[in-house]
């Protein structure tokens, strides 16, 4: 792409479009709307909804989501699935707990090999996925069944039980409880620490999508991987590397988990995979990749952790909630489907 | 698209016709009804003020073992006129989050299950300091008191497992399968450990996917095929005791089927001796406990059980004593 060209389909949009049409055309606009009318709507409806306490607890469910949301939409936007993410947030954590345990080693040790034990994991997927040109639906549905029983099996193995040993009580563990698990007063409100790690990573995500050349390359290779390819992009490095920060999203969520419990059951996140996926959807990602946003999975993940939080505050009966996250996913990918082709029929 | 319309139209109006005209004059929600106007009308019994209690269950969707403990916990908040409010998570995130959201609302009164008690300590001491009272029900006896909770409403799974065992042992048994489902469940490994610790033959663990019954079949009938010395299955809930029965059909073994828990089908075959027995641990006695000892607490201070755990099991029931249970069960009060 020759600096001319450049500039020259710059100046195109620049004639014809509107700022409102910009705002138009952003992935998460729909979501944000829906987020507002959700927002306000249980304002309303739950009692104490819109206290700082309850505030705070809504952010934390979010940000629990929202950690694994942003890899895995810039995962989607790179047009592929990660099914083994759910299950890989228990392994990380299970590798930290269990290494430091039987090691006797300071907790942060645990901390370090569970990144690199995640990463290979990653980097595994990935791997997999471009040798094998298998759809990466497949490759890591492998991966999900196979973490699944190894999560329980060493834990078995190891610690004899399904749930790991405490290890609140040995050196590291309150500097990395200060890391990933701790509570902060900002204002007269607690808020967990994972908020800022969720924070931290939507920013991080959307300064490599919009900011850098990784960024047009994961568009790239989810809008067209053949045309991607025979324009110079690495895509194989590419979708690695993509596997590889759902990977670092699952070990920063993993470590919560362990360090906020002080022991890790063996036998959960199934299923979580599917409410990350979601969260990106309704914040805008599409299903055949190409198109999307970081903020767009945080404002998804917000939404999934209002509407959750929000059911509870309006003390209606739990078992319809996953009622109305069906109909808002399909309600929420309907507007952003009606406001893209509204923004794209007026360019 | 027009003659499609025209078949949908058919077949709707053809079943609306069978539904109205073939009635069955026995069982069926008709039924139902008469059982529930015979039953007491709810009222509240004392003049305190509508105080609001949280229960926060472990439970997944749809399980009929905490339909039962939610019908206790109802009826006795509509006799303590209470605004009761139920909300469960299977994942231990999830469940201490649910927590934090009562503690939030500031209820006046927290009823929750400790499955994962390592996951719910912080949650249930945020309760504790913001003066809210915890009562902790069905899992958790080790750590409700360490907690700061008032009580413990529950069985003791090792005990549980232990009165099993026993049983087993009464009935000659040599060799029990115990069947797990749910993967990770620490009380559901106490159960089968207990069981070991009383049972002079052998026990061996089968873990299956409780989500998912044909699976649960399957494997139970595999594990049957391979191992004909198996003379007793052990089942963790009443659900999957039926399951088990099918299993050893399909299996052509003889061996006992034995559960822990009770439902209405589990009653029916106690009674035709389909099951040798189930161990029961009252959940509606759970629910309508916790409820209670709240309201006693907030209205009175009375705390029950002297520091240790309020025990509601093992029960163990056999052909003699189903027959009365029937009813109980029908009604989804045992």
């Amino acid at each position: 792409m020759s600096a001319a060209t450049d500039g020259d389909l710059r100046d195109e949009r620049i004639l014809q479009t509107s700022p409102l049409r910009k705002l138009l055309a952003r992935p998460e606009l729909g979501s944000v709307v829906g987020a507002l009318a959700v927002l306000v709507f249980f304002a309303l409806a739950a009692d104490g909804f819109l206290r700082a306490a309850s505030l705070g607890t809504v952010l934390y469910a979010s940000s629990t989501i929202g950690i694994m949301a942003v890899p895995v939409a810039l995962l989607m936007i790179g047009g592929e699935f990660d099914l083994s993410a759910g299950v890989l947030v228990t392994s990380s954590a299970l590798v930290s707990s269990m290494f430091s345990y039987q090691m006797t080693a300071n907790t942060w040790v645990g901390v370090g090999v569970s990144l690199l034990v995640s990463l290979a994991i990653g980097a595994f997927n990935g791997f997999v996925l471009t040798r094998t040109r298998l759809p990466s639906f497949i490759v890591t549905l492998g991966t999900f069944l196979m973490l699944t029983g190894m999560n329980l099996g060493f834990t078995k193995l190891i610690d004899g039980t399904v749930s790991t040993k405490t290890i609140a009580d040995m050196e590291g563990f309150p500097s990395a409880h200060a890391v990933f698990a701790s509570t902060l007063t900002l204002g007269g409100v607690d808020v967990r620490v994972t908020v800022l790690w969720w924070f931290a990573l939507v920013a991080l995500g959307s300064w490599i999508l919009l900011r850098t050349r990784a960024g047009n390359w994961i568009f790239a290779v989810g809008g067209n991987q053949d045309a991607a390819r025979a324009v110079g992009v690495p895509v194989a490095r590419t979708k690695i590397a993509l596997y590889m920060g759902v990977a670092f999203g699952a070990w920063v969520s993993g470590q919560h988990l362990l360090f906020s419990f002080d022991a890790v059951q063996s036998g959960e996140g199934v299923g979580n995979e599917l409410i990350y996926i979601i969260a990106a959807v309704i914040g805008g990602c599409l299903i055949t990749g190409g198109y999307g946003s970081a903020v767009g999975s945080a404002i998804g993940a917000l939404l999934f952790g209002m509407t959750s939080k929000g059911i509870v505050f309006a003390e209606w009966n739990p078992d319809w909630f996953k009622f109305f996250l069906g109909a808002m996913l399909l309600l929420a990918t309907l507007l952003n489907a009606w406001v893209r082709k509204r923004a794209e029929a007026t360019k | 698209m027009a003659r499609f319309r025209t078949w949908v139209g058919i077949a709707v109006a053809g079943a609306l016709g069978i539904s109205l005209t073939a009635c069955s004059s026995t069982g069926g929600k008709r039924a139902e009804d008469a059982r529930k106007a015979a039953a007491a009308q709810g009222r509240a019994a004392v003049n305190t003020p509508r105080w609001t209690f949280a229960m926060i269950t472990h439970s997944g969707d749809g399980d009929t073992f905490w339909d039962i403990v939610q019908s206790g916990a109802k009826q006795a908040a509509v006799k303590d006129n209470i605004n009761f409010v139920y909300s469960h998570d299977a994942q231990a995130q999830q469940q201490a989050q649910l927590v934090d959201a009562a503690v939030d609302k500031k209820v006046d009164g927290i009823i929750v299950t400790l499955a994962k008690p390592d996951a719910l300590k912080a949650a249930v001491a945020r309760a504790e300091k913001a003066g809210i009272p915890v009562v902790t029900v069905n899992s958790g006896s080790e750590q409700s008191k360490a907690f700061g909770a008032l009580t413990h409403i529950g069985q003791d799974e090792t005990i549980a497992g232990e009165a099993v065992g026993d049983e087993l042992n009464r009935r000659g048994r040599k060799k029990a399968l115990c069947v797990l489902h749910e993967q990770g469940n620490v009380g559901h490994e106490q159960r089968c450990d207990g069981v070991a610790k009383t049972f002079h033959g052998t026990v061996q663990k089968l873990y299956v996917n409780g989500t998912n019954m044909p699976d649960v079949q399957s494997a139970i009938e595999a594990k049957l095929q391979a191992d004909k010395s198996v003379d007793a299955v052990v089942t963790l809930g009443a659900p999957y005791a039926d399951t088990a029965v099918k299993a050893k059909g399909d299996a052509g073994s003889s061996a006992e089927v034995d559960t822990f828990d009770l439902n209405a089908k589990v009653a029916a075959e106690l009674k035709d001796g389909t099951l040798g027995f189930a161990v029961d641990q009252q959940p509606y006695l759970q629910g309508y406990q916790a409820v209670d000892l709240l309201w006693l607490y907030k209205y009175n201070g009375d705390v029950l059980g002297g520091g240790k755990p309020v025990l509601t099991g093992p029960q163990i029931i056999t052909k003699d004593q189903a027959g009365a249970l029937a009813e109980y069960t029908q009604r989804g009060t045992r």
